[in-house]
């Protein structure tokens, strides 16, 4: 199998890779249209600010390439965010595959960002926790949030219900670090791999 | 729920676990990635290797180090210890490191925190505070404990997290390595004033003494070493101690 790791300037991605190793998976770090384009599966990680990230994928036109990808797209955390329509963060337009705003976590007695292992609960269709309990831990760390809305596959809560994970067609998004949440994370990330 | 964290430290020296540990079930109970990753199977919710030698020579040795523990490890891991510039978070970010942890060298220099922010983001900087409580008030120290500078434990706290920090490890002199329980009244001023999460280190030696930091202290996580080397308190254990008790915990 071909997975391409999308290569942008977002945070580093060298969890995703260890994480990619340890369940034998081979792995391409590139933006190179053509070798995205031809993978069977596309990882979208990132750690990083929205507006500075998808200034960055302007540049190199991904932000046109991603949203019309057909094999299985995983994006991760700030990944996740730039798959939606519009962040808060920076007053950032993002790829709009998933119909929804980002916005900011707001609370006077409950700390942001959200850090820690929180649980997510699956929602609906979600092909990524098959084999998984319906609650189960993940590791997150983040100021803005998705809304709960219809493609939403897990929540979390943290000062309100929000979108731990999203799925449509052949995109699949978590706002958590599956490659440094234990087992769980791994059994999501290869049933990824196995779509 | 968001669950409060437990974290087990390892000290780390010329890229081996400084204090000895009585994991009979280890081969190596010095080789820091054996040891992680037995932590991580066994509930830790993250780990901290922090250098103590922390010397130019040794620095290839822990970036090595974390490559190796990065490869293992498939929960967040942070690495302290005479981290200085850019250039070090840098090295040891693109190694696997999830966060880094740094003390001395923001002392010196505050807007370092400002500077790796914007690089690297907050949620990987994590500015340790060394305290001690001299003269009716508590002040920062630096080099282990041994140097007190000029300032007020709280005012720094307010000033890392203003410039950029993502957590706070407060680490009490005046506990660490007495056993007698956690600093839980600086900690939960700190962790009241503070919209970053707190880790609190320093005295733990009960399990009783975690759900005092938790409940008492405000903290988001706690940080111990030789009660969970020496398999006084075994983690598993103190985290189904802990949730009996009401704290939400990753079980």
């Amino acid at each position: 199998m071909n997975i391409a790791i999308i290569k942008y300037n977002a945070g580093n991605v060298a969890s995703v890779m260890y994480a990619l190793d340890r369940i034998g998976a081979k792995y391409t770090w590139t933006d190179d249209e053509k070798v995205i384009q031809s993978a069977d599966k596309v990882i979208f990680p990132g750690v990083g600010e929205a507006s500075t990230a998808m200034a960055y994928l302007k540049e190199k036109k991904l932000d046109q390439l991603i949203p019309t990808l057909k094999q299985p797209v995983l994006a991760t955390c700030i990944g996740m965010q730039l798959l939606c329509k519009h962040s808060e963060e920076n007053n950032t337009d993002c790829m709009g595959v998933f119909d929804v705003n980002i916005t900011r976590f707001q609370s006077n007695t409950l700390k942001i960002p959200h850090v820690g292992w929180n649980s997510i609960q699956a929602h609906g269709e979600n092909d990524l926790m098959k084999g998984l309990h319906e609650t189960e831990f993940v590791y997150f760390v983040h100021s803005f949030y998705a809304p709960v809305y219809q493609d939403t596959s897990a929540i979390c809560e943290y000062i309100q219900p929000f979108s731990a994970m999203l799925q449509k067609d052949n995109f699949f998004a978590a706002q958590f670090h599956a490659e440094i949440s234990g087992k769980v994370g791994q059994k999501i990330i290869q049933n990824f791999l196995a779509l | 729920m968001l669950t409060k964290r437990i974290i087990p430290c390892l000290d780390i020296k010329e890229g081996r676990t400084v204090k000895g540990t009585n994991f009979v079930d280890l081969r190596d109970a010095g080789d820091p990635v054996e040891l992680g990753a037995f932590y991580a199977e066994n509930g830790a919710d993250e780990l901290v290797f922090l250098d103590i030698t922390a010397t130019i020579d040794n620095r290839k040795t822990l970036v090595e180090l974390v490559k190796q523990v990065a490869r293992q490890v498939n929960i967040p891991f942070t690495v302290g210890g005479g981290i200085g510039s850019i250039e070090d978070v840098s090295a040891l970010l693109n190694a696997g490191a999830d966060k880094v942890s740094i003390n001395s060298s923001v002392v010196r220099r505050p807007g370092l925190i400002d500077e790796l922010a914007l690089q690297f983001g907050s949620q990987c900087i994590i500015v340790a505070i060394d305290t001690r409580f001299v003269d009716g008030a508590d002040w920062v120290h630096t080099h282990g404990g041994r140097n007190i500078t000029a300032l007020k434990t709280l005012e720094w706290a307010k000033e890392v997290e203003q410039r950029g920090a993502g957590e706070i490890l407060l680490t009490s002199m005046d506990t660490d390595g007495t056993k007698a329980g956690f600093t839980n009244t600086l900690t939960a001023e700190i962790s009241t004033h503070a919209s970053i999460p707190i880790i609190a280190s320093g005295g733990a030696g009960t399990m009783e003494d975690f759900f005092d930091v938790f409940t008492l202290g405000k903290a988001d996580a706690g940080l111990a070493a030789s009660i969970f080397h020496f398999k006084e308190i075994e983690i598993n254990a103190l985290k189904n101690y802990l949730a009996e008790k009401g704290i939400p915990m990753r079980i």
